[in-house]
């Protein structure tokens, strides 16, 4: 009973610590972004030119088909693609670009020496991140909203859930990126390969197109991945028709892929450390 | 010595790499499309040496003698191909989280404060990380801040810092959760002879203070006679000398250094041994070792000498010797093997 007991009050304290190290994270990420407000601005900007050009041309082809494309309006569209922005910048996670130099630089070295798993850092570091973003992206959304007219009517219930699932969809998407990174380990070279997971994305998620323009067996396909969770869903929370049911469906899902995700990373990660070369680092 | 008393064990440790090689050109590139080559190189060869707790021990050897492979293998940063290391009696590859808190690797060169911060944001998350309690980490942080004379240089980001202060930032980051066993790599690369100074007395303090193991490596002689009484010699992934910095001299330089100041100035001082240098009336000769007693006597009757000094000669002279004497025996080993290998 009383080992019992101890073991929970080592689990509470554990849980504490890594409470602790997160939101230092998240501090130091905050402040360290907003010294850089102006870049983060420009890159935001940037990012944003992205769905308005999807915007520009589904309102075109809306109005030229009498105002709606398969049942989604102009107006629908602008609300997909405005909420599709900050769910972008919600999805912003440590790419695997970012591994080669990560490496090459010795940086990894550093973290391996730290008694806390890597991820940590980046989950810590990119959520952080987040709270600058959602900050400078208001008024950006805001512009849009004057400029596309979107049309948008959740509930309390769907405000919620996109809430959670904006989170859910960061943390899919750092999971497998982390995994699709950790190749870098056993190649000099992972652009390719990412590149390839990135089309893949662009695809099957909703990013490029809804997923209800897509053909059925794009559809089915995008059901069976994790890629819709990271973007389709969480804006169709906010913005679709779904269902109660389908909501909590979807909060379900994500939590599947959180969970395969990380589990994915704990076994790729000991592989891969046991080929980190270090060489000169 | 038992590996249970030891802080550090080491047992015929190996590290192999495999690494891709292929001749430069068209061709050459052509061919490992299909055909990709690789090589083993042997960075560490069945070292061994144990360290005991407190010691602080000076890891010697040219560029790319293992050092370093060496020091990532006890710190868990690399797998070992073979052999057997122990630190603190864990297995560093295995990166148990009871582990890491007990060590820290500082590398001159890299740099693992938050670049865009000031040093102080960056102690906060170490202390999150080590989950130090909030005294503590407080005033070991204030001590060392005071110790290391870095005022409020930790204040601005990191960035700003010249390399010196940078260095002394990362000391501090590096000690905060008080490590039993530190790996210093080129600690001091770069910096200016103060700084080397105030780098080495406060790695001399720290080692008293919390009785720590540290194990440097250092291309700076002064680093190493300043805080190793013992070093351990590697070359071309093998170790040549474990033991005492001086008799690191006596067993590689068989000479002594005689130094000889005149009263009537300067008198040709050949016939007594190698005359290796003159300045301000001061010459310095090379003598054989076993000779140094009975020149020294010569010295004193034959001439008016108003001082005489006797000394090992300097340790980076004595080290230059071991590397020349260890690739002399490495190219030996080579043109023996080629010769016997059939043609």
């Amino acid at each position: 009973m009383i080992a019992r007991a101890s073991v929970g009050v080592r689990a509470i304290a554990s849980a504490r610590a890594l409470v602790d190290v997160y939101l230092t994270e998240i501090r130091i990420a905050i402040v360290e972004q907003f010294q850089y407000r102006v870049g983060n601005y420009l890159y935001m900007i940037g990012m944003v030119a992205e769905p308005v050009i999807y915007l520009v041309v589904w309102t075109t082809i809306a109005n030229q088909q009498g105002g709606q494309v398969d049942g989604i309006t102009a107006g629908d569209f602008a609300a997909y693609y405005i909420v599709w922005t900050l769910v972008r910048n919600m999805n912003i996670i440590f790419t695997p670009y970012g591994w080669e130099e990560r490496i090459r630089q010795g940086e990894l070295s550093g973290m391996l020496l730290r008694p806390i798993h890597p991820i940590t850092w980046d989950l810590g570091y990119f959520a952080g991140w987040k709270f600058v973003v959602i900050v400078l992206w208001l008024p950006i959304a805001f512009v849009l909203g004057l400029l596309f007219h979107p049309v948008i009517d959740p509930t309390p219930l769907d405000i919620a859930v996109f809430g959670l699932a904006i989170w859910g969809a960061y943390l899919i998407r750092s999971v497998f990126y982390w995994t699709v990174g950790m190749i870098t380990f056993w190649t000099t070279r992972v652009g390719p390969i990412f590149e390839l997971f990135i089309t893949a994305e662009l695809l099957l998620s909703g990013r490029l197109v809804p997923l209800t323009l897509m053909p059925d067996w794009a559809q089915r396909l995008a059901d069976v991945l994790p890629f819709k969770y990271s973007f389709y869903f969480p804006i169709e929370a906010l913005v679709g028709n779904l269902s109660d049911q389908d909501l909590y469906a979807g909060l379900a899902m994500q939590l599947f892929w959180i969970v395969l995700g990380s589990v994915v990373v704990r076994i790729v990660w000991r592989f891969a450390v046991r080929k980190y070369g270090a060489v000169g680092n | 010595m038992t590996a249970a008393e030891s802080t550090i064990h080491v047992d015929a440790l190996s590290k192999t790499f495999r690494v891709p090689v292929r001749e430069a050109g068209l061709r050459a590139a052509a061919k490992s499309l299909v055909h990709r080559e690789h090589k083993d190189v042997r960075a560490v060869e069945a070292v061994s040496f144990e360290i005991q707790a407190g010691e602080v021990v000076g890891f010697l050897g040219p560029n790319g003698a293992g050092k370093t492979t060496t020091l990532k293998m006890l710190a868990g940063l690399l797998y070992p191909t073979s052999g057997v290391v122990r630190v603190l009696g864990h297995v560093p590859s295995r990166r148990e989280s009871v582990f890491l808190r007990q060590i820290t690797m500082v590398m001159g060169n890299r740099n693992q404060l938050q670049w865009d911060l000031p040093a102080l944001d960056s102690y906060e998350l170490i202390r999150a990380i080590y989950r130090l309690p909030a005294e503590q980490f407080r005033e070991t942080r204030d001590a060392f801040i005071e110790l290391l004379d870095l005022g409020d240089q930790i204040r601005k980001p990191v960035r700003n810092l010249s390399l010196g202060e940078r260095m002394k930032a990362e000391f501090v980051g590096a000690l905060l959760h008080r490590p039993g066993v530190l790996y210093l790599d080129e600690p001091t690369i770069g910096l200016d002879v103060t700084m080397q100074k105030r780098i080495r007395s406060f790695v001399a303090e720290y080692n008293q203070q919390y009785g720590a193991t540290v194990l440097l490596t250092s291309h700076y002689m002064a680093d190493v006679e300043a805080l190793c009484k013992r070093v351990i010699v590697i070359h071309h992934g093998r170790i040549l000398f474990d033991g005492g910095l001086a008799d690191l001299a006596a067993r590689f330089d068989s000479t002594k250094t005689i130094g000889v100041t005149l009263r009537d100035g300067v008198a040709d001082l050949s016939p007594y041994g190698d005359v290796i240098g003159t300045e301000d009336g001061k010459s310095t000769l090379r003598v054989p070792r076993a000779d140094a007693p009975r020149i020294t006597s010569r010295l004193l009757a034959d001439l008016d000498v108003a001082d005489l000094t006797i000394e090992d000669p300097p340790i980076e002279d004595v080290i230059e010797l071991v590397f020349a004497d260890a690739s002399r025996a490495v190219d030996e080993a080579r043109t023996a093997e080629s010769a016997a290998s059939p043609r």
